[in-house]
């Protein structure tokens, strides 16, 4: 008799047996990326609407780890309008940060790869597929042309270099001609910008020698040097307080509207969300369960998930004794169910949730949500 | 900074005169006794006194026929007032005696030290910016076999290749047969040439744990959020690897490198031994062998002076390179 094995178990010889299956995937993918030369149309592409700065169009991140390949991103299409904000949201690790870090091409490799989709870049008179673009072009665009915010202030700064030298290095690397003190001018103005008081000071000190909140802004500082068109903020005020937190949320809105560029907030704080999101996309297990302007998702949520995200926030003036929360976790990342993920943990499921993960159904022009329980109302409208 | 200095060394004094007293009681304890085998040979001359007679008269003018205490705190008060005596085998002031083979020793690990850093940190950094890559299991692989290797071992099988089969080296000795009659210039050859095998394994040897060393803290950094941010920032992948990663890289490998500097002193007294080359560490032994008291003490102890110099330094550059360290008093 087989003994019952707990799961995730992986014998020996299976662990071994994914490790080379995955070496062999990766290196492949490995080879492919560092080629020499490659030819720019490989990677030119065209804008479905140009009026968006960045489109994801069925994107698969995948990372080949050693119990099994965690289809982190899997088929995810949302757009980032030109001096929007779209809010992502989502538990831990469904995928938020992966997909901004696809863009950025900053994933943990060779282990996280981008197997299939493209990530379409609006640079104004062309438009790139970063999923398909060589590491060497894209260094110009990182950090010039989109930038990102990073959660962990504390340890997202270099420890061994100053804070001028830090930032000074985006805008020398982005601005080759700009003269020494044309840049420590600037330099300042950027401390300045983000609410630094003793900008000429810190200029000169290390970065263990500013608090938390004082190194978020620093890191700000750093993403916006280059006037980006593209930011995208990952928590950036997940590790700060809320005094602190209103203070960035609004240095940001502010910035935005001055050099009008568009901002991927990335967050599981819906309260942040409602403040700042013009579109927001909701993320479970990899997959986009429901997306739509801010209106559409608080005021309507459709998806049992996000239903029971907003009633599991809780509400000023409202006496409950117990905090509503989703029962049930999310599924194993390695081995995902055949039908819709979130199936397991929905209160309101309907027969047909049995069948295949659902399509995506339209609610209304903007809000698109994938979820049996409205192939109903979709059919008879005929829009399916 | 300073008081922090005073304080590690007036610390190290007290360290080291329990050291020394440790070191000089098992010594009094070890089995081979100078004077014994001298009172032994001169017993055996024809028409001498009896062996008793003239262990007695020895163990007196040698001064072993003190308690231990009392010959420590004899050994302590001259050591202090920088009177080291006389070596018992060598029959010359051991201080002396010291000065003519410390040279070699220091040169042989200078320069065994400057080839293991050039060896060991650009490969340590290649092995981690290519993990799980074959070269990285080459080198991973090659270290571990270079620390796991014994040294006597490992020298005797270079000597068994190179000196015996190969004939390319002499198996031991610091000068050849010829040495007096060559040039300047080829006496100096002459002795490159009998150190090749000596440092060959002193390298082989130890270049395997700095070299792991300096992979696993460049793995650890390179996984650093900072790294990240680098590259979000646009830095291109060399300058990320020897500007952000390597910079962070060095404070462990400074402190590490900073604090075996004293050792360049010490000598490798197994590797000197097993190819005769008259350094510290060999003339050492050979007076640890014959029992000879002073030599021996003034030898550990100088080892122990330079242990604790080596954590101090290391303590010291720690704060040197790390701006998030401030040594306070």
């Amino acid at each position: 008799m087989a003994k019952k094995k707990a799961e995730g178990y992986l014998s020996a010889k299976e662990s071994r047996r994914i490790s080379k299956q995955n070496r062999k995937i990766t290196n492949e993918l490995e080879k492919k990326r560092k080629r020499k030369n490659v030819p720019e149309s490989e990677y030119l592409t065209t804008m479905h609407d140009p009026n968006n700065s960045v489109e994801f169009d069925n994107l698969h991140t995948y990372f080949f780890t050693d119990s099994g390949t965690v289809k982190s991103v899997d088929g995810v299409t949302f757009e980032v309008p030109i001096g929007k904000t779209v809010g992502v949201v989502g538990e831990s690790g469904c995928g938020k940060s992966v997909t901004s870090l696809s863009l950025m091409q900053l994933l943990q490799r060779p282990q996280g790869q981008i197997v299939e989709g493209e990530i379409r870049l609006n640079l104004g008179d062309k438009a790139y597929d970063v999923a398909k673009m060589p590491y060497e072009k894209l260094q110009d665009l990182r950090g010039n042309f989109v930038s990102m915010i990073f959660q962990e202030p504390m340890t997202a700064l270099n420890p061994v270099f100053r804070i001028g030298d830090q930032l000074e290095e985006v805008l020398e690397l982005h601005n080759k001609d700009m003269s020494k003190e044309k840049m420590k001018a600037r330099t300042i103005e950027l401390l300045e910008m983000v609410g630094i008081a003793n900008s000429e000071g810190v200029y000169k000190m290390f970065p263990h020698e500013l608090s938390g909140g004082m190194r978020q802004r620093v890191v700000i500082a750093m993403a916006l040097a280059c006037r980006p068109k593209v930011i995208i903020a990952d928590e950036p005020t997940t590790a700060l307080d809320v005094t602190i937190q209103a203070q960035v949320l609004d240095l940001l809105r502010n910035l935005k509207d001055k050099i009008n560029s568009s901002i991927m907030f990335i967050t599981h704080d819906l309260g942040v969300i409602a403040e700042m999101a013009d579109y927001v996309v909701v993320m479970y297990a990899g997959r986009i369960v429901e997306k739509g302007t801010a209106e559409e998702i608080f005021d309507n949520p459709a998806h049992p998930y996000t239903i029971g995200l907003m009633a599991s926030k809780p509400v000023v003036g409202k006496q409950v004794d117990h905090l509503y929360s989703i029962p049930g976790k999310v599924p194993n990342p390695i081995n995902m169910p055949n039908y819709c993920y979130f199936k397991d943990r929905c209160e309101m499921c309907v027969g047909r949730c049995d069948g295949a993960y659902p399509e995506e159904v339209s609610i209304s022009p903007t809000h698109k949500v994938s979820c049996y329980r409205y192939y109903a109302d979709a059919e008879k409208g005929g829009n399916a | 900074m300073r008081k922090f200095i005073i304080k590690r060394l007036l610390i190290s004094t007290v360290i080291l005169f329990f050291v020394t007293l440790i070191i000089y009681t098992l010594i009094r304890c070890l089995p081979t006794s100078y004077v014994e085998t001298m009172a032994m040979q001169l017993s055996t001359a024809p028409g001498s006194k009896p062996y008793e007679v003239w262990i007695e008269q020895l163990n007196a003018s040698y001064g072993l026929d003190q308690p231990i205490l009392v010959g420590y705190f004899h050994w302590l008060g001259d050591f202090a007032r920088g009177n080291f005596g006389d070596s018992w085998k060598f029959t010359v002031p051991v201080i002396e005696e010291f000065k003519s083979v410390i040279g070699i020793s220091f040169i042989m690990g200078a320069i065994s030290l400057v080839l293991e850093l050039v060896i060991a940190i650009p490969l340590g950094i290649i092995a981690a910016t290519k993990q799980y890559s074959k070269s990285d299991y080459i080198i991973s692989a090659s270290a571990l076999v270079g620390i796991s290797l014994p040294t006597f071992f490992f020298a005797t099988v270079l000597k068994l290749i190179f000196a015996v089969k190969l004939g390319w080296f002499d198996t031991h000795g610091l000068v050849g047969r010829n040495f007096a009659q060559l040039s300047t210039w080829g006496q100096i050859l002459d002795q490159a040439k009998h150190l090749v095998l000596p440092l060959a394994t002193l390298v082989i040897i130890s270049v395997g744990s700095l070299m792991r060393y300096t992979r696993t803290n460049m793995l650890e950094v390179l996984n650093a959020d900072y790294i990240r941010t680098a590259r979000a920032k646009g830095v291109s992948e060399g300058k990320v690897i020897y500007h952000h990663a390597f910079r962070n890289t060095l404070i462990p490998l400074v402190t590490i490198v900073g604090g075996s500097l004293p050792g360049l002193f010490s000598g490798a007294l197994i590797t000197e031994t097993l190819f005769s080359i008259p350094g510290i560490g060999y003339v050492s032994y050979q007076a640890m062998t014959a029992g000879d008291i002073p030599f021996t003490m003034f030898y550990l102890t100088f080892i122990a002076i330079l242990t604790l110099l080596g954590n101090l330094i290391s303590d010291i550059l720690y704060a040197v390179v790390d701006p998030r360290v401030r040594i306070e008093g």
